[in-house]
């Protein structure tokens, strides 16, 4: 890595995640590869291996898409098969990569990597424009509620760098973003992965561009906070009852915060009991906190000894959660064996409860690829995404995940094979 | 706008304690999704930051799941001395799987020859270790930046009756819901450290202070070279034909089997000198790992096979 690398300013450093998606020869492997390499993030064995392989391969360059390639069958057929995790750091930020396969049948996958995503790099080929996928990833990026987008325009050495194509596409994705609201940042960059124009490096090639590379937009971007520090709520894990002589009245409740800000003397209730009581500590190992916020893990105690247990949700004041047992949610189905009809039975993980969870009706589905809706129709299958109404055996206690990816969220789970078959987003 | 900024700096929170609550959130749901889960615990570092992750995540009471050595019977005898002092500092209950045992009753076969490993046996060690206890979850330290084939993996890893991991047919992992549910006889391997990189490990050790085996930090060791890689002289391995023993300054970035963990040159002998190597390295760390470089997917078949 880095030799500039300050490791005093390590431990103050934030967290960017973001995801990757583009379709089969966008070059998106070879982007996250050339930004591994450029910012010496890679390793010399790593190299090496690669270099070996581009050999054997018969390549011209050192590939360096092989630097993110995994499976062995992705090394033999030069595809991504599943979403990898790929880490980075310069002296300003940590970055986690989600690195989804951008094949139409890989929706599953894309869902699954943006939804623990701030940013979303979205690639086209500046030779092709935005194609119904660039449309597609938009659209599960906005689902997803990512609120930041770099429309990465590559292969920029294959249209002579010329300014030209890259408005062209800016407007074509402009015009359709605008109807996604929950994307609210777009920047978009000129580059060739393949040559290194402004990945990191600033490209010679295009004067005409006077916007950030793509390193440094990453770097700098305000992500503001994911969460939501106003309605408070914490789903109860685990209950902590040492059961030792120092600790004999211990009683504690593990968890990590959803939402709100908790503090010593907060008037709180439980749901679904409704019991009231006042937090007495807010307990770690490294001793007591004055607030915990989301994310961070701890352990609430309560001045009241009252009944409570994993799945409960501790909540403050005057914004509750909504709580009911019919829930509309867009739904996006990863099952190839089973299809999702109504009257279909299901496990539904919703924070830290379980529930049984019957569909209702699937009042539309969308077609990612002219994102309208279709009405009337009987099932969704694989890698479809659609409208939901769904009836729970208790009730749940939710927000909405436009105001909370946490407690707004859950996922289907098949009864026979206990297989992840859905993953829902509460309208 | 002053109290705009105000309020993004007061929820701002570190990448390291982001992960820190990230791990303790996965243990705990560990906890309270399996019966009978165990920790694996093997003195190496990965493996000591994740036990102590655990003590917090169930503070104050004690860990609700036992330890678990796989113990190749070749290992340096500081390691073993560091986790029976560890396991009664944190009044753990520790359970042993021997590969000796394993080679006893016939179930693993020893490799022949001077380069011989028991890396490939742990694994069927670590099988029988789950079956005779029924653990229905296993935690390791496995971090996805070690491997490429570990990229890949899920946080909740579902293993078949086998052990064994089919990398087409994960279960897709969104938000922080995981899904532990498995029929009888299936089990689950659970990495709270997923998101961790080398360089995060070392830093949460330095902030939290813990305690780390002497064989980390450089000191004089007796070592030969074999394949490109320098190899301790000890009671397993010893050097071959033209291997020379020479006496150099060295530590391990990785503590595994003997015979199959290289050391490396270097003279960090504080925390402060190997976080500065760390950020400086140009190998990674599994390049001192024999059992690594066997073949270009070395790790994805032992993965397949059943190990961690």
């Amino acid at each position: 890595m880095s030799e500039e690398i300050s490791t005093e300013g390590y431990l103050d450093m934030d967290l960017l995640r973001f995801t990757t998606a583009g379709s089969v020869d966008d070059g998106k492997s070879t982007l996250i590869g050339r930004l591994l390499y450029d910012s010496k993030n890679t390793f010399e064995d790593q190299l090496e291996a690669v270099e070996r392989t581009s050999k054997q391969r018969g390549d011209e360059h050192t590939n360096l898409a092989l630097l993110t390639d995994g499976l062995r069958a992705e090394r033999e057929q030069g595809i991504t098969i599943d979403v990898a995790y790929r880490y980075f750091a310069t002296p300003k930020r940590k970055f986690i990569i989600a690195d989804t396969p951008g094949h139409i049948q890989y929706t599953r996958n894309m869902v699954t990597g943006a939804s623990t995503a701030n940013l979303a790099i979205i690639l086209v080929d500046a030779r092709h424009g935005v194609i119904e996928q660039t449309m597609r990833h938009a659209f599960i990026a906005n689902l997803l509620r990512i609120r930041h987008v770099i429309l990465a325009v590559n292969k920029m050495d294959l249209v002579d760098y010329e300014q030209e194509p890259f408005e062209k596409i800016i407007e074509e994705f402009y015009d359709f973003a605008s109807r996604l609201d929950n994307i609210v940042d777009i920047e978009a960059i000129p580059l060739s992965a393949l040559k290194g124009d402004n990945v990191v490096d600033k490209s010679e090639q295009m004067p005409w561009y006077q916007g950030p590379t793509m390193l440094y937009h990453l770097e700098n971007v305000y992500i503001g906070s994911d969460y939501n520090h106003v309605e408070a709520r914490f789903p109860v894990q685990w209950v902590i009852r040492p059961h030792s002589d120092e600790f004999h009245d211990f009683r504690g409740y593990a968890g990590r915060v959803a939402g709100g800000v908790f503090k010593p003397g907060d008037d709180i209730s439980v749901e679904p009991s409704g019991f009231t009581s006042k937090i007495k500590s807010i307990s770690t190992f490294d001793g007591d906190m004055q607030e915990a916020f989301a994310p961070l893990s701890c352990t609430i105690t309560l001045e009241d000894e009252i009944d409570i247990s994993r799945g409960d949700t501790i909540v403050k004041g005057n914004n509750p959660p909504k709580k009911d047992q019919n829930i509309e949610a867009m739904v996006c189905w990863f099952s190839e064996a089973r299809k999702l009809t109504p009257r279909s039975k299901f496990y539904l993980r919703h924070t830290t409860k379980e529930v049984k969870a019957v569909v209702q009706e699937i009042r539309y589905k969308v077609n990612i690829n002219t994102l309208r809706k279709v009405e009337d129709e009987r099932d969704m299958a694989l890698n479809e995404i659609g409208r939901v109404s769904i009836r729970t055996s208790a009730p749940l206690f939710f927000d909405s995940y436009h105001r909370n990816r946490t407690t707004g969220s859950f996922i289907l789970i098949d009864a026979q094979t206990n297989e992840t078959v859905g993953a829902g987003m509460i309208v | 706008m002053e109290e705009e900024d105000n309020k993004r700096h007061s929820y701002q929170v570190s990448h390291l304690k982001q992960l820190e609550s990230e791990a303790i959130f996965v243990l705990r749901e560990t906890a309270a999704q399996f019966e009978r889960p165990a920790l694996l615990f093997s003195g190496g570092k990965d493996s000591i930051v994740m036990a102590h992750l655990a003590r917090k995540a169930f503070h104050p009471a004690r860990l609700p799941f036992p330890l678990l050595h796989v113990d190749t019977g070749h290992n340096f005898s500081e390691t073993l001395e560091y986790r029976d002092k560890f396991v009664e500092e944190i009044r753990a209950e520790l359970i042993v799987g021997h590969v000796q045992d394993s080679i006893d009753s016939g179930s693993a076969q020893e490799e022949k020859g001077p380069t011989a490993s028991r890396n490939a046996l742990q694994t069927v060690t670590l099988l029988e270790a789950i079956e005779d206890n029924n653990f229905d979850a296993c935690l390791g330290g496995g971090r996805r930046d070690e491997e490429k084939a570990r990229a890949k993996e899920r946080f909740f890893s579902h293993r078949d009756d086998f052990g064994q991991w089919d990398p087409k047919n994960q279960r897709p992992e969104l938000w922080n819901i995981f899904n532990g549910r498995k029929h009888h006889g299936e089990n689950f391997r659970v990495f709270p450290l997923s998101n961790w990189t080398e360089m995060d490990v070392w830093q949460y050790i330095k902030t939290e202070n813990i305690p780390l085996p002497g064989l980390y930090f450089a000191h004089e060791r007796e070592v030969f070279e074999r394949h490109g890689q320098l190899l301790a002289v000890t009671d397993f391995t010893q050097p071959q034909g033209d291997e020379t023993v020479e006496k150099k300054l060295v530590r391990f970035r990785t503590i595994g089997d003997v015979t199959c963990t290289g050391a490396v040159e270097s003279d960090a002998d504080d925390l402060d000198k190997i976080i500065q190597e760390v950020a400086t390295a140009r190998q990674t760390e599994r390049g001192t790992r024999a059992d690594d470089k066997r073949s270009e997917t070395s790790m994805e078949d032992r993965k397949k096979e059943g190990y961690f």
